[in-house]
């Protein structure tokens, strides 16, 4: 019996498979998160186990932006140019307690979680989290990804679909 | 020379725009008069040994006259001693004659204290704001202002990151909840704590049955 030489699947399934398994962070590395953040990139928990070890510092090249740290008022407006310079698709992983909700600066400073003014789906406890934790988190955007990225939806447009802001 | 020394020439020099110096665990502390502050520091240098700034800092003294304080912590490496000056600044005139052509030091330290209180420092190089925005409408260490902070415009706006917020204090990790008699009312962390605690609350006599 011979292998077959092709497969049958759809390509929603196909393009989602692959996305999940390339997903190129853009490390915005703001506070003690990014340390972690940087213990997952290295050798002890190999973040290319997930296919997602490619560190991209420019926003064109990459399509998970991974907020590692403590957003400042002074910081946001820099933070949010470098989500739109992303090209769709794109996901975002709000990492650590600061990025999810400000944490403990309750702060004339501190912006109360970027999910003021990014579509974050994905939101990491912690203070900071351990590398162990930002995998986990990896890889509920790794199933999101390969369950809702489908071409037809609208998804693939979503950074139109950021929440609108409070103003 | 030991600081006090340090003083006592300074206190020869400028007559009654130095106070009596106060030694307090040590460490010496001595006020001096705002117009003679660059003078005085210049002193202190070149005469007493006092070649590094160690930090320059504002103090909001809400309540009292003069409001404001600048403080210089001074420290000679040939001596290996500290000295602390304090120059009284009053909320009328904010305005204090700049130290960086003494110390380069004193740049950054400065301009901290003129983003986080007001205080404008005559004659400095590059007098803005440091850790706040251009722009910022406040002077968030002043003590009337809230930790909360207060609605304000973000640098750039049009990068479309909102504007700044007030932050929600109830619920945070500092402000426990008004009027709970427990830390586990006030900060619960599971259903079934909450309700053993109300109930112990409720029959405060009753013994815990093993």
């Amino acid at each position: 019996m011979t292998r077959p030489d092709f497969i049958v699947t759809r390509l929603d399934a196909a393009i989602g498979w692959a996305r999940k398994n390339a997903c190129w962070p853009m490390p915005m590395g703001l506070a003690c998160c990014a340390i972690e953040l940087m213990a997952a990139g290295a050798s002890r928990f190999d973040i290319a186990r997930f296919g997602a070890e490619v560190m991209r510092f420019s926003p064109r090249q990459s399509d998970l932006m991974v907020v590692a740290g403590t957003c400042t008022y002074k910081m946001a407006g820099a933070v949010k140019r470098v989500w739109d310079q992303m090209p769709n698709p794109k996901w975002c992983i709000a990492m650590g307690a600061c990025a999810s909700s400000g944490g403990m600066y309750r702060s004339y400073a501190v912006v109360q979680g970027v999910d003021k003014f990014l579509p974050v789906d994905v939101y990491i406890s912690g203070c900071p989290p351990r590398p162990e934790a930002f995998l986990d988190g990896l890889m509920a955007i790794q199933a999101k990804i390969a369950t809702t990225g489908k071409l037809s939806s609208p998804i693939i447009v979503r950074g139109e679909y950021a929440p609108k802001l409070t103003s | 020379m030991t600081p006090s020394q340090a003083v006592e020439q300074l206190r020869q020099r400028f007559g009654d725009a130095v106070n009596v110096p106060v030694l307090f665990r040590g460490e010496t502390s001595v006020r001096v008069a705002r117009e003679k502050i660059v003078e005085a520091c210049r002193f202190l240098k070149w005469e007493c040994g006092f070649d590094m700034l160690t930090d320059l800092a504002g103090v909001d003294n809400y309540g009292t006259e003069p409001r404001f304080e600048v403080v210089y912590h001074l420290y000679s490496m040939t001596n290996r001693c500290c000295l602390r000056v304090k120059v009284p600044v009053t909320e009328d005139d904010m305005t204090i004659d700049t130290v960086t052509g003494i110390w380069a030091a004193a740049d950054w330290h400065e301009r901290e204290a003129f983003d986080m209180f007001g205080l404008k420092f005559r004659g400095h190089p590059n007098l803005k704001r440091i850790l706040m925005w251009d722009g910022y409408p406040y002077f968030p260490l002043r003590k009337e202002f809230p930790l909360a902070g207060m609605d304000a415009e973000l640098r750039d706006p049009e990068s479309g990151a909102g504007r700044v917020e007030v932050a929600p204090m109830l619920g945070g990790p500092f402000v426990p909840g008004q009027g709970s008699p427990s830390s586990i009312l006030r900060e619960p962390q599971q259903v079934d704590t909450i309700a053993e605690e109300q109930e112990k609350l409720a029959h405060p006599n009753k013994k815990e049955s093993v």
